[in-house]
């Protein structure tokens, strides 16, 4: 009798369990359900934050080893609780930076980029992944987000900062990190937090380097107190044409997470008038004392003639994208199309092809039969590659029966500095090479790989 | 004495032994620098310290292989590149009129906008 009563007993306990784990399953579904994202592409008002007074028993378990910190502590915890952080960039920067801000259980993150995810951003932007490709980062890296922690409030900007917008978005976030890519949205990031009053968690990565600052934060410098003038647009290189390793921005933006995290929680951070640099080569961490905030700075100094935003792609002469930006250096007669080149090949017409491209990427693709001379190396007249050249184009003239100026194809990656090298071309023709006749191909082998032949990889 | 041990361009300068850092893109090393990592060089004797002034100048006559305008502007670097005299922002060491002393270590650094 015993037996049979403590026999139910266990069964009904056993039952207790499934139903108690049944309608956990149920309310997280229901969770994510009613929680789903809404991808913004304006900005609009934010409701404020909701304060929290204590942290709730799940609070305490899943921040229970940082709460463990004298350094962060409850009172760290629920200060971080209560911030928002505005991250400019969803990219190599931005990813693990958002990762590490929901995980420690940042309050409010807005997630901002206008760009959707390519396959060779997942190298290095690790919230994406293979089935997020098309879709826009904003909204990806926040999906992966809510994933991670689901108490963190996350709002996807799919959309484009400018100076028409960046003031009233900026002004709704406590802290603001700079994950762009490029100059002319450093500038404006930098000018909106001056006049919105915000400090300003910086950093990039190109190749193997990366930097880090903290602006416009007690008393240390702002992006213009430090860079007055924006650097000629042609000094500038970006990932898309220079290369990064994936860990690299992946350092970096972890460090801007511990910046962040430290500012909100109330420790402070120690870049505000420091910069960290990262040498990956060498695996070398430089801290370098910078210069106070400047009185005579054009937007924080003493009499700012930057009093509110302004046309920051004129400011800095180039566009505010990490994309390569196409050149019209030669008239429609000095170029030729990609399909034109192969008609030329198919009728076998003597001619030389030649690749200006570095040779790291003619490693990664070319065709067989093009002659590599880096445009660097014409640049610089380096004697063994004009030797290569002269003989080469002595042979072609010997192969062409009837005379004529040999005809030369200059082609690289998307058509850019096969124009520059036409150019220079154009002037050694007839001094420093015999005459020939050069003509670029249009868009460059990325324009091959599109028209002419689909098996051609891009890069 | 200030050590400074990153020897990836070093020169060695008379009466002064300066060490020169040059952080840009490799590109542009290449060019301003022929990418040589580095150079023991001789700077001639004066009669008053060298100031940064000066020395910009004689390396824009000396180390600089072609593209000038990729290092310098007018008589002081180009915007982008910051320089740091022992481990700090020139700007708080006086920027050209700073007085080169030995063991000194110069960094030029060109900024990153990447992410
Ligand atoms: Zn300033």
């Amino acid at each position: 009798m015993s037996e049979d009563v403590s026999c139910l007993k266990a069964q009904l306990e056993e039952k207790e369990r499934e139903i108690a784990a049944l309608k956990n399953k149920l309310s997280l579904l229901e969770k994510s359900q009613t929680l789903v994202l809404d991808l913004h592409d304006k900005v609009t008002p934010l409701t404020p934050l909701r304060a929290k007074h204590a942290l709730s028993n799940e609070d305490i378990m899943r921040y229970s080893r940082q709460l463990l910190l004298p350094d962060l502590g409850v009172r760290g915890q629920l200060n971080l609780s209560k911030t928002s952080v505005l991250i400019v960039g969803c990219g190599g920067l931005g990813c693990p930076l958002a990762q590490y801000l929901a995980a420690a259980g940042i309050g409010r993150l807005g997630l901002l980029d206008y760009d959707e995810v390519e396959l060779s951003n997942l190298h290095r932007q690790v919230l994406h992944g293979e089935e997020n490709q098309g879709q826009a980062k904003a909204l990806s890296a926040a999906n992966a987000v809510r994933r991670l922690n689901s108490t963190v409030e996350c709002v996807p900007y799919h959309l484009q900062l400018s100076p028409e917008n960046a003031l009233q978005l900026i002004q709704q976030y406590d802290i603001v990190a700079d994950c762009s890519d490029n100059v002319p949205t450093r500038y404006l990031v930098s000018d909106a937090c001056v006049l919105s009053g915000k400090p300003l968690v910086s950093a990039s990565a190109l190749r193997m380097d990366g930097q880090l600052t903290v602006y416009n934060y007690r008393g240390g410098p702002c992006y213009r107190c430090l860079y007055p003038a924006p650097p000629p647009p042609e000094t500038v290189t970006n990932c898309s044409d220079g290369g990064v390793l994936g860990v690299v921005p992946g350092i970096m933006g972890c460090f801007q997470a511990l910046e962040v995290i430290k500012i909100a929680s109330g420790q402070g951070s120690s870049f505000g008038q420091q910069l960290l640099m990262f040498d990956a080569q060498d695996a070398r961490f430089r801290s370098i004392k910078l210069r106070p905030r400047q009185a005579g700075c054009a937007v924080c100094g003493e009499e700012p003639s930057v009093t509110q935003l302004v046309d920051y792609e004129a400011f800095c002469g180039s566009a505010a994208t990490d994309k390569c930006q196409r050149l019209h250096l030669l008239s429609r007669d000095q170029r030729i199309t990609a399909q034109d080149y192969k008609s030329i090949l198919d009728d076998a017409g003597p001619h030389l092809l030649l690749d200006v491209r570095p040779l790291v990427e003619v490693d990664i693709c070319h065709l067989p039969f093009s002659l590599n001379i880096p445009l660097s190396s014409l640049e610089e007249r380096k004697s063994e590659h004009l030797q290569l050249l002269r003989e080469r184009v002595g042979q072609l003239k010997r192969q062409m029966a009837g005379g004529g100026r040999p005809p030369v194809y200059v082609i690289c990656k998307q058509g850019n500095d096969s124009q520059k090298a036409v150019q220079l071309l154009e002037k050694m023709s007839g001094s420093e090479l015999d005459h020939v006749t050069v003509k670029d191909i249009s868009g460059g082998l990325m324009a091959w790989a599109r028209t002419v032949d689909p098996t051609f990889p891009q890069y | 004495m200030h050590t400074c041990n990153l020897g990836k361009y070093q020169f060695s300068i008379f009466g002064y032994r300066l060490i020169f850092l040059f952080f840009f893109n490799s590109r542009a090393s290449e060019l301003l620098f022929d990418g040589v990592k580095e150079h023991q060089v001789t700077l001639p004797g004066q009669s008053d310290p060298w100031d940064m002034k000066q020395l910009l100048v004689w390396i824009q006559r000396n180390l600089l292989k072609e593209r000038p305008e990729l290092f310098v502007q007018g008589e002081s670097v180009r915007p982008g590149i910051l320089v740091l005299i022992n481990d700090a922002d020139w700007e708080l060491m006086g920027e050209l009129d700073y007085q080169l002393q030995d063991q000194d270590c110069i960094v030029f650094i060109s900024t990153l906008h990447g992410g």
